[in-house]
């Protein structure tokens, strides 16, 4: 990829973000004009604020990558990803803006009165919102290495930088416009490139991908291997490769890989011929055997996935609501009505962005099947510009890809910082004061930073469907019962998020660090929200039933206000306005 | 790489020997002082400790739950098979065994309340039950309740020491009584410092509106209707708290009836973020802060005057900010008009709006005011998004 474009496009997003977020702002009128009450976020304004914080790296890279490499099991995650909001819309929107809350300890008070569960209740985000800065930094890196050659961990660096200094200035004070911008660049970073996507493709005559085999070279490729990487070869193919192959040096000489295990040394490249198998890394045993990529559920992919397939749905639906940064966009809305208006039309803007997001994982293993060689699926969307139209057109494409790319990591980041930084202020770390903000700016975003360069490989969209089980096995259980069940009491409360979002903290935790690598314990650790949601609901409800004694004494009146529709407001019995 | 390790070797001994000589140090130390206690002094010590403990829930009224928490720790202290805490009417908890008494303790509580002692009958014959002695709770005055404790045979060390314990308890009662009546004081407070309209303001506006009665009728009705609006506005009753797009709807009306007044002199510009548009804050608190920006900056000078009123968002918090470019003030004064010691009729807005921020969100959030004299006034005030209890009434 030509380097200038790509970090034109990169600057160019950060500016206009910063200049929107200044100009939002400037928005000010003297009184005669117009009244100020009238000027609260509409619906849809707000939806696209909410789907611009939404879509993070794991929607823009990592969906792709993982349907690149993993087939059709995959589709579940922009289906769970959107859903999400439909359960939010069903159970939670309305009555949650109702409860005055502005974040999800600030609910916990509300409804239950209590501190402890409030302190509880900001533990937990803070984990949530770190869990989810992971990917969205790795997925920086990645798109700078790709960009300029960096290696990963400096681009994570440098959008924690820039994280914190939008943040801690004020930068995103206009959040509102940032955010709605943001949704708009990343949809047309997709959308216009993957029209001329297509266009390539058919002008390529419309191939079709290799659905039940393994993924096949279509072009002559040439692959480009930065770390020692150990392969396995089906069926014996010659390549060209300058570099080391098995210890032997080469310099642009044609060698045959047979069957078998091979060494491909650093800084290598090899070219593989058209029509050649893509032969497999060794870490990732099994995952594209024979007829397998199209089926979904095919059993010799991955063993008990139809078990990670329903952890994925259960995580995905349920954890939306639970999402710090998403939260805090429902104060915006001015009632529950609107919040329930938001909600309804964030389905809309995230159906369109997820329609996309496939196709570019499909024509991923057509073009750049490659990167499943890597490892580097993620980096599908970025690269196949380049791949399938090359020259400038390309370039400029590419460029625009990776501005989108970056909108998304930062507009999330961004998103996530506040909302850490908010709740380490003002309920984990009460002792720092609310003028120390900075400071907890820097917290909430130097230990996902530190954690992104230490621990390993993990697919982005993954790592953030990790985040979803926590929230979905905590907060879930806390919104619907604390919205929908008078019972529910504070030390019941506190027993669920413990347990709930506790052992799955653990879980995602002990993934994260690489406890268990494959098997049971690795499946059960990995996607534990099947187990994890069960007995975050059960410990709540267990709990709430033997201290009956304890509910709050204003439930009734809280109950009352979650749940009674806001009466109409009343037209300005003003003069007639001219 | 040896020069490292031997360098890392050397740095984790020496945090060993650290680690070591303080654990040391302080185990001698507590053993010393342990020495030089007194057994006396020590139980004495435990016992005061364990009775605070015991009557410590109290604190917070006499509720089931509260006396439950009392009885469950006051019964192991004086060390008898059953122990009850009564309201004036019915049994609030009963810890320990035989509770089959429970009915016959409820009916002694009909009588009037003073100390009795009294045995027990029943059936059963391994129950550890059989005398009793009842303790009224004095709070205020009255007998909100009563200690109850019961034992196998008569014991006069018993009785004494109940009364001891009841003694305690009402102690904590007391306090609780005052707790309530400082939070009533204190709403009472929030009632009385509700904000007024100033009645220099409401004579101007109908000055002004008269003077556009026959040179422009369609104007005057439409000042009589923002009129009718701000004072509808700043006279309900209901609730204390507002919504920052409500409060600033009401400014808007409230300047456009200076704008009759004043004209082209005044020139007001609002900059607010939407997002902090539905913030609750305390009624009518930015009210008086327009009306003294405009104060300062039109009725003591003759030239124009701007106005800026600011609203943002700060994560958790709300910024207003209202700044004028008026006459400004001497710090001096304005401490003294804060205190409230400037003399009657001085800025009673000012240090009235102060109070409510502090009474309601704490001391940290009351006015930020900078100014000096020919610098203008800004005021910020910095609004919390949520507070428990802060709950603006549905328009």
């Amino acid at each position: 990829m030509n380097q200038t474009y790509g970090i034109v496009g990169v600057t160019a997003v950060i500016l206009a973000t910063v200049l929107v977020g200044a100009l939002g702002l400037r928005v000010s009128r003297t009184t005669s004009d117009f009244y100020v009450a009238s000027r609260t976020v509409a619906p849809h304004l707000n939806a696209f604020a909410v789907s611009g914080e939404y879509l993070s790296a794991a929607s823009f890279l990592g969906v792709a990558g993982l349907v690149l490499a993993q087939g059709a099991d995959m589709l579940w995650l922009p289906i769970g990803y959107t859903a999400g909001f439909l359960v939010l819309l069903l159970f939670v929107a309305a009555p949650l803006r109702r409860s005055g809350a502005y974040t999800l300890p600030d609910f916990a008070e509300a409804r239950l009165e209590s501190r402890a569960v409030r302190r509880v209740a900001g533990v937990l985000v803070v984990g949530i919102g770190w869990l989810y800065l992971l990917p969205q930094l790795r997925g920086a890196g990645l798109t700078l290495r790709l960009l300029t050659g960096a290696p990963g961990w400096l681009g994570g660096l440098v959008v924690a930088a820039v994280v914190t200094v939008a943040v801690a200035a004020g930068g995103m004070r206009s959040v509102t416009f940032v955010q709605a911008f943001q949704y708009w660049l990343k949809l047309t970073a997709l959308l216009v490139p993957v029209v001329f996507l297509l266009l390539a493709w058919r002008a390529d005559h419309a191939p079709a991908p290799a659905w039940d085999d393994r993924p096949v070279f279509h072009r002559a490729t040439e692959v480009r291997v930065d770390r020692p990487l150990t392969l396995t070869v089906r069926e014996p193919v010659r390549v060209t490769v300058s570099g080391t192959v098995d210890g032997r040096p080469a310099h642009g000489t044609s060698l045959r890989l047979g069957e078998g295990r091979h060494r491909i040394g650093a800084d290598t490249t090899v070219r593989f011929p058209a029509g050649a198998h893509v032969p497999l890394p060794d870490r990732a045993p099994d995952r594209t055997a024979p007829s397998s990529w199209a089926e979904p559920l095919s059993p010799d992919r991955e063993r008990h996935s139809l078990y990670a397939t329903y952890g994925r749905i259960l995580a995905t639906f349920l954890g939306t609501m639970g999402l710090p940064h998403v939260v805090v966009r429902f104060y915006t809305n001015p009632d529950g009505r609107a919040a329930r208006r938001t909600t309804v039309s964030v389905l809309g803007l995230l159906g369109a962005f997820y329609l996309l997001v496939p196709l570019y994982g499909v024509l991923g293993r057509l073009y750049a099947p490659d990167l499943l060689l890597t490892g580097d699926t993620d980096a599908a969307v970025l690269v196949l510009p380049q791949r399938l139209i090359g020259g400038v057109a390309g370039d400029l494409l590419g460029a625009l890809v990776a501005g989108g790319a970056c909108a998304a990591f930062l507009s999330t980041a961004c998103g996530l910082t506040m909302s850490v930084a908010g709740v380490l202020g003002q309920d984990v770390l009460p002792g720092l004061g609310i003028r120390h903000f900075r400071l907890a700016t820097l917290a909430a975003i130097a230990v996902p930073a530190a954690a992104a360069a230490v621990v390993g490989d993990l697919p982005v969209a993954d790592a953030v469907g990790l985040a979803f089980a926590v929230s979905a096995s905590s907060f879930c259980p806390l919104l619907v019962l604390g919205i929908w069940w008078r019972g529910l009491t504070p030390p019941g409360a506190t027993a669920g998020l413990l347990l709930g979002g506790g052992s799955a903290l653990t879980a995602v935790t002990a993934t994260i660090a690489g406890g268990a690598r494959s098997g049971r314990l690795h499946t059960l650790l990995a996607w534990p929200a099947v187990w994890s949601v069960p007995v975050g609901f059960a410990a709540m409800v267990l709990i709430s039933l033997a201290t009956r004694d304890r509910v709050p004494p204003g439930t009734a009146t809280t109950m009352a206000r979650l749940h009674l529709p806001e009466p109409t407001p009343t037209p300005r019995p003003g003069p007639a306005t001219t | 790489m040896t020069v490292l390790g031997t360098a890392a070797l050397a740095l984790a001994g020496l945090a060993l020997f650290v680690l070591g000589v303080a654990l040391g140090h302080g185990a001698a130390r507590r053993q010393r002082e342990h020495a030089a206690d007194s057994d006396g002094a020590r139980a004495l010590a435990q016992a005061l400790h364990t009775a605070a403990l015991a009557a410590a829930p109290l604190r917070a009224g006499l509720t089931p739950d509260t006396a439950r928490k009392a009885a469950r720790r006051l019964r192991p202290q004086l060390g008898t098979p059953a122990l009850a805490l009564t309201d004036d009417t019915a049994v609030l908890a009963w810890d320990g065994a035989a509770d089959h008494h429970r009915a016959q303790l409820a009916q002694r509580l009909a009588q009037p309340p003073r100390t009795r002692a009294f045995p027990l009958s029943c059936d059963d014959a391994g129950c550890p039950v059989r005398w009793g002695v009842l303790v009224p709770l004095a709070a205020d005055g009255d007998a909100p309740g009563a200690l109850a404790v019961f034992a196998a045979a008569e014991s006069g060390t018993l009785l004494r020491a109940t009364e001891e314990a009841a003694r305690r308890l009402s102690l904590e009662l007391e306090l609780a009584g005052l707790d309530r009546a400082r939070a009533s004081a204190h709403e009472a407070e929030v009632r009385a410092l509700r904000a007024q309209i100033s009645p220099h303001f409401v004579y101007n506006s109908l000055a002004s509106i008269a003077s556009f009665v026959r040179t422009d009728p369609e104007r005057a009705r439409e000042l009589l209707q923002e009129f009718a609006d701000f004072t509808r506005y700043s006279f309900r009753r209901d609730g204390d708290f507002t919504t920052l797009a409500e409060e600033l709807r009401s400014i808007e009306q409230y300047l456009e009836l200076a704008r009759a007044r004043f004209g082209r002199r005044l020139k007001v510009t609002l900059r607010i973020a939407p997002e902090v548009l539905p913030v609750t804050l305390p009624f009518l608190c930015l009210q008086p802060l327009v009306e003294n920006a405009l104060k300062h900056g039109l009725e003591e000078t003759v030239e124009r005057s701007n106005v800026t009123i600011t609203a943002e968002d700060e994560g958790t918090e709300a910024r207003v900010v209202i700044e004028d470019d008026g006459v400004g003030m001497e710090p001096e004064r304005l401490r003294a008009i804060l205190r409230g010691t400037a003399g009657p009729a001085t800025g009673i807005g000012l240090s009235n709006v102060d109070r409510r921020l502090r009474q309601v969100y704490g001391d940290d959030h009351g006015l930020v005011i900078e100014t000096g004299v020919g610098a203008g006034t800004k005021i910020t005030l910095r609004v919390p998004k949520f507070r428990p209890g802060v709950q603006a009434p549905p328009p």
